[in-house]
């Protein structure tokens, strides 16, 4: 199969899956069956695409023209590829987690929550694949859109309120300035394809360059830079494996990836460099590195502890890109991969532990380690990924934005990235030293008794629940011995050309 | 330019622009002659078909830039009167006749629910007169002719709208209000057009621009041009003058809205676009006249206002009414601007919104059919129950904002790009934020479908009649559809804006 039918295969067989669900919704096994065999076409497809055009960049399949020099066009890049082998890889995993988890918990619209899955990572692999930033614009939209209904889920006015937020805050910031970011670049420059070096280059200049800067950077909300951020916290009202996959991975990732896309094809980092544009973009990202780490501790809702850590490691990737050097935007590349795999792993957990024993608070979840081994195991690795500590994947991409940093010269930055890690071990290893090692905080002996004979009878919840999770675990220590392929693998996005 | 306009009438084709109006207008009589109730129906929509098919021919005719003159009983101009048809005028024949046409399978059941037998016959003939008279103010090149179309359509419209007081009483009121706004604006305008006369001596539009253009502005020239676009401002409801367009809106059949908000509207902004660009000529209009420092401003304040009390609306047409009146004001700025650009924005935006428009009022008038409530309140969970024509409404709604993927996205994609070329990024700054007011009023009806319990009538209501739902989900394939094809429609704006912006009316000598 030739690349170009693959990329809209890709598209067009997780978008078939909507209406496959919509058609079997009276038949809970075919439908969930139906979708996973997706799930898994999908991810051959973007092997095959793998396998076909390696870490080259491929040309342009234009689908058809909407305006003159707007076209709706897809090609493949390694930067755009690794990210939809990582959305469409979790995708099954998270599809058999959520079969059990919407079971095991017993929530309703079963077929709403799958179609809009699937339309959602639809819309993902249409941004992975954009050749131009006007795609990118229609399939981010697209990816809003199609998530709403998964965060408003439950229907209580807790959820509509949440939800009325993630929309607000995502489409203002889109329609309101990344639209005017586009239609701007599109005006002086006449095109809007995502160019090796950039295409802004000798058509802006002065004070103006960061302006444009700063209309994408918030812009792209969903890569959750503050001020813009608080659409995350209030997303995860969402059920857990909407959060794991969707505001872990595909949605949050697509906004840095967006970002990093906008930093090296539109802008170019040799240009982001010698126009210092970007400087002020890089302290915002490490305010924001800092402030959500230090928000995150204050949390003792789990996933709120976690939203807020995403917002933190997102800035990580923002960072990298305002860096403006090679090995900057590379470790942003990389982190959008060993950061997925650790935060998805972080809310498997969170859900698993919900779906046993309905708790959500973390100063409720003392002892439960022993009780549930496996997925406090896997979180421990998750936070160790997230935190940077070798042998987990996390280590790599924040060696790399470090050496970045270092390149740049700012070492401030690297101070900044260091202060974080400590934060992270701060904010996360509680959270698995409560479940293993406190047997018995409670200075009230009764409520302590009680609370004992509740740990003491929970058990692991269904396979599809705690399984996941340890395979992602699993995925983060891989992921560290195979780090050097996927430096390699990235390398050709900020090659000289 | 003369050469390339066409004089004699020697085959069929050459007798379209006429057969474009004579076509409705004989079956207007026709069905009351006939009397037949079951055979009202079946006439105006045949009728109506006709015309699409005519309409179509024209644009594909004009597209090229060419331009037809078509003389009434083969009188030459100026004593004859002319029939012009270019890009401009051609598109908007096509969006009146599509619209109608689609519409009248949709009004079929919707009338038959909403307004008594006996009134049906009587009903299509309106609406018959209704279309005729838009066709009429598009097609013409006469500026008197111009006014009498216009009150044929605008009569005919008051009967319309006063249909609706079978289920609202209200209607009456609404229609009373339209017939006095609505006079005092055609009596601005015949006056307007009354002293052009007097200071050129002659009607055919294409004349009246070359006069004027030997004369010069003088005293009585300026005052045509006031009288012309105030009387012309309250047909469109240029805010301010829009105080008609709520009430009017709200309490007409579901039918009926559906067509006017969509055609109305759209036909006298066409009207205003003519005379401020073709009659007057921009130097003229804009330059010694600062339309500009009118325009832009009352289209910015009504993208703003109108969208802002949108919000607040418990009504569902009600809103549709409001939002209508701010995305006339997107129209307008993009004629305000001036450019190439701008005007495509606005022209293109004209048939954009109307096919959005039309969208959004027929789920509307399929949600009143099975709920009987165009209230938020009663409609709420309807998405359960009506799940096709609550999903039609979504992809309306959806346009409606502007969200890539839709035909509203285009328009607003071109429309920024124009305020960005001109350097005006405040304006580009605000047309965005006033989408995002169209978020706000859009999402309460999405929350009010899909996220409330379903309640009342909502709770048991049906899914609406496949009579309603396929044009329904024509008008929302459009949506999308016109958001990925625009050879169509920025095409023919393009050319149309081209054509305007070179006051290209001159007379064939």
């Amino acid at each position: 199969m030739d690349t170009g039918t693959a990329i809209l295969l890709s598209i067009l067989v997780p978008f078939a899956a909507v209406f496959g669900n919509l058609i079997l919704r009276n038949n809970p096994n075919a439908r969930d069956g139906m979708t996973l065999v997706a799930a898994v076409l999908t991810f051959l497809l973007v092997l095959r695409i793998l396998a076909n055009e390696g870490n080259g960049t491929s040309e342009t399949y234009t689908l058809f023209s909407i305006l003159p020099g707007i076209d709706i066009a897809f090609n493949v890049e390694p930067l755009g590829l690794m990210f939809a082998i990582i959305a469409s890889g979790l995708w099954i995993l998270t599809h058999l987690y959520g079969i059990g988890y919407m079971r095991g918990n017993d929530e309703k619209h079963h077929t709403r929550f799958f179609a809009c899955f699937a339309f959602a990572i639809s819309s993902v692999m249409g941004i992975a694949f954009s050749a131009n930033m006007f795609t990118l614009f229609l399939f981010y939209e697209a990816l809003t859109i199609s998530t709403y209904p998964l965060v408003a889920h439950k229907g209580t006015p807790e959820a509509i309120k949440g939800a009325r937020t993630y929309l607000g805050i995502l489409i203002g910031t889109s329609i309101g300035l990344q639209l005017v970011a586009v239609v701007w670049t599109f005006t002086i420059t006449g095109t809007l394809d995502f160019t090796r070096g950039g295409i802004l280059e000798g058509h802006i200049a002065g004070p103006m360059v960061a302006v444009l800067l700063g209309l994408y950077a918030f812009g792209i909300g969903k890569a959750a830079l503050m001020p813009f951020h608080r659409w995350l916290p209030a997303a995860m009202v969402a059920p857990t494996p909407v959060s794991a996959l969707l505001h872990a991975v595909a949605v949050v990732k697509a906004g840095v990836f967006t970002m990093l896309k906008v930093g090296i094809y539109i802008f170019g980092i040799d240009f982001l460099a010698s126009s210092g544009a970007s400087v002020w973009l890089m302290w915002l990202a490490a305010f924001s590195i800092v402030a959500a780490s230090v928000v995150a501790m204050t949390k003792d809702n789990l996933k709120a502890r976690l939203a807020y850590s995403t917002i933190s490691q997102l800035s990580y990737i923002t960072l990298g890109m305002a860096l403006a050097t090679s090995m900057g935007a590379l470790g942003g590349g990389m982190h959008i991969a060993t950061h997925a795999m650790g935060k998805i792993t972080l809310f498997m957990c969170a859900g698993s532990i919900y779906v046993a024993t309905h708790k959500t608070e973390i100063s409720q979840m003392t002892g439960l380690g022993r009780r549930m081994p496996i997925t406090f195991a896997a979180f421990l690795i998750g936070a160790l990924s997230i935190i940077g500590l070798p042998p987990f994947a996390g280590s790599w991409s924040k060696w790399l934005l470090v050496v970045g940093a270092a390149d740049a010269s700012q070492w401030v930055m690297i101070a900044v990235l260091m202060v974080s890690s400590l934060l992270n071990v701060a904010y996360l290893m509680p959270v698995v030293a409560r479940g293993f090692f406190l047997p018995n905080p409670d200075p009230d002996a009764e409520a302590a008794t009680r609370a004992d004979e509740a740990t003491r009878t929970v058990r692991e919840a269904n396979v599809l629940v705690w399984a996941p999770p340890a395979v992602t675990a699993l995925g983060c220590v891989f992921l560290f011995f195979y780090a050097s392929e996927i430096q390699t693998f990235l390398s050709p996005i900020v090659a000289a050309n | 330019m003369a050469s390339e306009v066409t004089h004699t009438a020697a085959t069929f084709a050459d007798h379209l622009p006429v057969l474009q109006i004579l076509v409705p207008f004989i079956a207007a009589p026709l069905t009351v002659l006939i009397g037949s109730r079951a055979l009202a129906w079946p006439i105006a929509f045949v009728s109506s078909a006709i015309a699409a098919v005519i309409a179509f021919a024209l644009l594909m005719k004009t597209m090229g830039g060419e331009v037809i003159s078509y003389h009434l009983g083969g009188w030459a101009p100026p004593l004859g009167i002319e029939y012009r048809v270019d890009a401009a005028n051609a598109f908007v024949l096509l969006l009146v006749c599509a619209i109608s046409t689609i519409v009248l399978p949709f009004a079929r059941t919707s009338v038959a629910a909403e307004i008594p037998k006996r009134q049906h016959t009587l009903f299509y003939t309106a609406y018959l007169l209704c279309f005729a008279g838009l066709l009429g103010v598009a097609v013409t090149g006469d500026a008197f002719n111009v006014f009498v179309f216009l009150e044929i359509s605008s009569l005919s419209t008051y009967v319309l709208i006063a249909q609706g007081s079978y289920r609202d009483k209200r209607a009456l009121t609404a229609a009373f209000d339209y017939l006095m706004m609505g006079t005092i604006g055609a009596t601005f305008f015949v006056i307007g057009i009354g002293l052009l006369y007097m200071a050129t001596g002659t009607l055919n539009m294409a004349d009246i621009a070359d006069r004027i253009a030997e004369q010069g502005s003088n005293r009585t020239v300026r005052s045509a041009f006031a009288f012309i676009v105030v009387g012309i401002g309250l047909k469109v409801a240029i805010y301010p003058l829009h105080l008609w367009l709520p009430n009017s809106y709200t309490f007409a059949p579901s039918a009926v809205t559906a067509f006017l908000a969509a055609t109305a509207t759209k036909v006298a902004i066409y009207v205003l676009m003519r005379f401020v660009f073709s009659v007057f000529r921009p130097d003229f209009s804009f330059a010694n006249n600062t339309l500009e420092f009118i325009i832009i401003p009352f289209a910015i304040l009504a993208m703003f206002a109108a969208s802002f009390i949108a919000i607040f609306q418990s009504d569902f047409k009600r809103m549709l009414a409001y939002s209508s009146i701010a995305q006339i004001g997107y129209i307008l700025l993009g004629i305000g601007f001036l450019t190439q650009t701008g005007l495509t924005a606005g022209i293109s935006h004209l048939f954009n919104h109307g096919i959005t428009k039309a969208a959004l009022f027929m789920g509307v008038g399929a949600l009143v059919l099975r709920t009987g409530s165009s209230f938020y309140s009663r409609l709420e969970g309807a998405g359960r129950t009506m799940p096709w024509t609550s999903a039609a409404v979504v992809i309306g709604g959806l346009s409606l904002i502007g969200v890539p993927g839709t035909a509203g996205f285009i328009s607003k994609w071109v429309l920024v790009q124009a305020a960005l070329e001109k350097g005006w990024w405040p304006v580009a700054l605000l047309i965005v934020a006033s989408s995002l007011l169209a978020v706000i009023y859009v999402w309460r009806v999405i929350e009010t479908l899909y996220l409330k319990p379903a309640t009342g009538d909502a709770a048991t209501a049906t899914e609406a009649p496949a009579s309603m739902l396929i044009p329904l989900w024509i008008m929302a394939a459009a949506c999308i559809y016109f958001g990925f094809d625009t050879q169509i429609t920025i095409g023919a704006s393009q050319t149309a804006a081209q054509g305007l912006l070179a006051g290209a009316v001159g007379m064939a000598h």
